[in-house]
């Protein structure tokens, strides 16, 4: 059966589509893309169709950053449920950190996963392997056999690989893969029991910061250790304003270096920590309007590569705590879009420039065959309306895990439906 | 009337009202405590529930007779923060207790923020007796008494803080209620003991002792750890004295009026010499001796001046 989505607006950066089309699916394909009177008729028998009328119809989004915690800490979330949420906030293709318990550092881990992605994901889920085994930061993972069993990227993200000498052979190693290396840039020595950025805040709190500087040396080590490695740096979570000058600079210098920036690193400020909702915390934490500005402006001249939300589902238990005790982390699947589109409405970037960061750029990194509404790709697409408005209520996410700071939130831009390989995985209520 | 607060968790959130307010009554339940039958009826079945995560001998006592003085039945836990899970156990303890029907929680906790998170699962008002390096508000409050007692008047006066600030929850309180009272304070230190930060709270940052002793009404010094050597915060507790001990030749630069208080417990020799502490310009047992006033006015401002009589 056929399914058509009409009278929709295109945008589809990886083609260069951006109008009234109306998209056909077939098979799970993408059947053909056509404008708008073509496709009506009375010959659209036996074929389901999509009134897509006030809203965006663009490749499904693809996250390249999110912990789905299975296998080791399924109360937090599962593959299925964090598939959910995917779903839910229109993303049809995710990428796993390996920081599960057992760590992804080897086959029957990476296999394990992926067997159950089959068995019980309702979108597309990528493995990433770990750099080092146990991301203990002390001996490289085998990363040929992590690539031949289906890993797309290597990192210990959570942890920086501190040994420099290590994250040297490890950019040469992972050379021979043609895989990035996804760093979380932290210096340790620097941010040693700290729980939020270092500044004005944390001092009136007396909370340990974590400071700036910790981010941006790791930055700048990264990039030194690239000239001569050859291998490919993609920079996890950007947080500062001063790391993303630096890859500004690498960049300049035709370094293979590329980077992602979460929502909450650019809608929230180290201000957000004052009352001690432990849901504002996280690593990298929120830091300053100031590094926010550098953001934008790393947004707007494409110093910042892609859109990728950290997904880190934590349940009540590791959050209802002390700020000291709490776990790192928020959720973010189900409210990237509409905080992204924030960054349309405040015009740093345009409407086709946001949905690129969150479809073809990060296939374009990560070498995948998604993020286009090209014929005879995938039908993984995403219906949203960009103007409902609404307010933000973590208790009705699908995720296993509430953790999210922006409850009551108003926000504009609501996900109608999600496809993944022409199959409908969401559908949002009133529909 | 009734303090602006429901809880006193900072200082930062007391209004000047507040704080005059606090101090009058304290003025007036000093007397209590020197007479031969130290106790008023004042609070008579009302239950304080003394909640001690972290050590403390002089602060609990404190509020213990505080609360003993007013006639109210003080119960004190002692609880243990080696637990892995210690936000379960600090919400669960404090849920149980809430369901004992206790008046007021007075509660210490190593972790900054811990006491305030406590408050939204109680109903009963919650007293911060220190959290980690936040605020320790009822310290604020007898450090200001004992100097109004002294000076007269708050407003205009100058204050120096000397020590450890980075890490200090009674600094914090003390420039947040000085600063509402219209006290000028410097902090002095070593700078790896002073955040930049400091300096966007509105006070004056040195580190040079000798020179700021000489246009100060009061010197604060604070108690130096060892611990802070490990961290590479300081070089050595030798050093340290060598610029910040507060002895009779840098007291010689200081004004003849000026005053000397100190949060305890001290460590004599490292941050005050031993005849420093015990000449006359040292406040320090007037300070423990206020704390019980201070202490006895805040039970008696939050649990409600319509249910009871100060005499």
């Amino acid at each position: 059966m056929r399914t058509l989505i009409k009278n929709g607006h295109v945008i589809d950066p990886a083609n260069n589509i951006d109008g009234s089309f109306d998209i056909s699916i077939n098979k799970g394909k993408i059947e053909a893309v056509l404008p708008k009177d073509k496709s009506s008729g009375p010959e659209i028998k036996d074929t389901k169709v999509i009134d897509a009328r006030e809203c965006v119809v663009a490749p499904g989004f693809c996250d390249m950053h999110v912990h789905f915690r299975e296998p080791g800490h399924e109360y937090k979330e599962t593959i299925e449920t964090g598939s959910i949420s995917a779903a839910a906030g229109g993303f049809s293709t995710v990428a796993v950190m390996p920081n599960t318990l057992p760590v992804n550092d080897n086959r029957s881990v990476t296999e394990l996963i992926l067997s159950q992605a089959k068995k019980t994901s309702l979108v597309n889920i990528f493995p990433i392997g770990a750099i080092t085994n146990g991301l203990k930061g002390e001996t490289l993972s085998d990363m040929g056999e992590l690539k031949e069993s289906g890993c797309i990227g290597y990192s210990d993200d959570g942890k920086p690989v501190m040994n420099s000498e290590l994250m040297r052979r490890a950019l040469e190693y992972s050379r021979m893969f043609e895989l990035p290396c996804i760093q979380h840039s932290e210096v340790l020595d620097l941010t040693f029991g700290g729980s939020m950025n270092e500044g004005i805040v944390s001092t009136e709190l007396g909370l340990k910061g974590m400071p700036v500087e910790a981010e941006d040396i790791m930055v700048f080590r990264d990039i030194c250790l690239l000239h001569k490695t050859g291998g490919r740096l993609h920079v996890a979570h950007i947080s500062s304003g001063g790391a993303v000058d630096l890859v500004r600079q690498a960049n300049a210098k035709g370094l293979p270096v590329t980077c992602e920036v979460a929502p909450h690193h650019f809608t929230l400020t180290e201000e957000a920590c004052r009352n001690y909702d432990t849901n504002t915390k996280m690593s990298p934490p929120l830091r300053t309007q100031k590094d926010i500005e550098m953001i934008k402006e790393g947004l707007r001249d494409g110093t910042i590569d892609i859109i990728a939300t950290d997904h880190a589902p934590h349940d009540v238990a590791d959050k209802q705590v002390e700020f000291d005790n709490a776990c790192f982390g928020i959720v973010g699947l189900e409210t990237a879009l509409p905080l992204t589109l924030k960054l349309v409405d405040e015009k740093v970037i345009s409407l086709q420039k946001a949905i690129d960061l969150l479809t073809q750029q990060p296939c374009r990194i990560f070498n995948l065959d998604k993020g286009t509404l090209g014929v005879g790709k995938d039908a993984d697409i995403v219906v949203f309306n960009p103007n409902t408005k609404y307010t933000i209520d973590p208790k009705k996410f699908k995720s296993r895990s509430k953790n999210s700071p922006y409850k009551g939130w108003k926000v504009r831009g609501k996900v109608r439906h999600t496809f993944v390989a022409g199959n409908s995985v969401y559908s949002a209520p009133n529909d | 009337m009734l303090l602006s607060r429901k809880n006193i968790l900072s200082t930062k959130e007391l209004k000047k009202q507040d704080i005059n307010q606090i101090l009058d009554t304290a003025d007036s339940f000093k007397e209590i405590s020197t007479r031969a039958i130290k106790k008023v009826p004042t609070l008579r079945g009302k239950t304080i529930i003394n909640l001690f995560f972290e050590p403390s001998t002089r602060t609990r006592t404190s509020f213990e007779i505080a609360g003993k003085r007013l006639s109210a039945d003080v119960i004190n836990i002692s609880g243990s923060s080696s637990s892995t899970v210690k936000g379960e156990s600090l919400i669960d303890t404090a849920r149980n207790l809430e369901a004992m029907n206790p008046d007021i929680l007075v509660v210490r906790h190593k972790n900054s923020g811990a006491p305030a998170l406590l408050s939204q699962f109680v109903d009963s008002p919650v007293i911060n007796a220190g959290d980690g390096s936040h605020e320790h508000p009822s310290q604020a409050l007898l450090d200001l008494l004992t100097i109004r007692s002294q000076k007269g008047e708050l407003e205009g006066l100058r204050v120096a803080i000397v020590g450890d600030i980075r890490h200090s929850r009674v600094a914090r309180s003390n420039i947040q209620a000085m600063q509402t009272m219209g006290i000028k304070v410097s902090v002095v230190g070593p700078p790896p003991l002073i955040p930049s930060e400091f300096n966007s709270l509105g006070v004056d940052v040195s580190h040079n002792l000798r020179e700021v002793i000489k246009n100060v009404d009061v010197v604060m010094v604070l108690r130096i750890q060892l611990e802070r050597q490990k961290q590479g915060l300081l070089s050595s507790l030798r050093e340290y004295s060598n610029y910040f001990c507060l002895t009779s030749e840098i007291l010689d630069k200081a004004r003849k009026d000026i005053l000397i208080i100190h949060p305890g417990p001290v460590n004599r020799g490292v941050e005050i010499s031993l005849d420093v502490m015990e000449s006359k310009h040292s406040l320090i047992l007037d300070q423990v001796t206020n704390g019980v006033a201070i202490r006895m006015a805040l039970f008696y401002l939050l649990l409600g001046e319509k249910n009871a009589n100060p005499n």
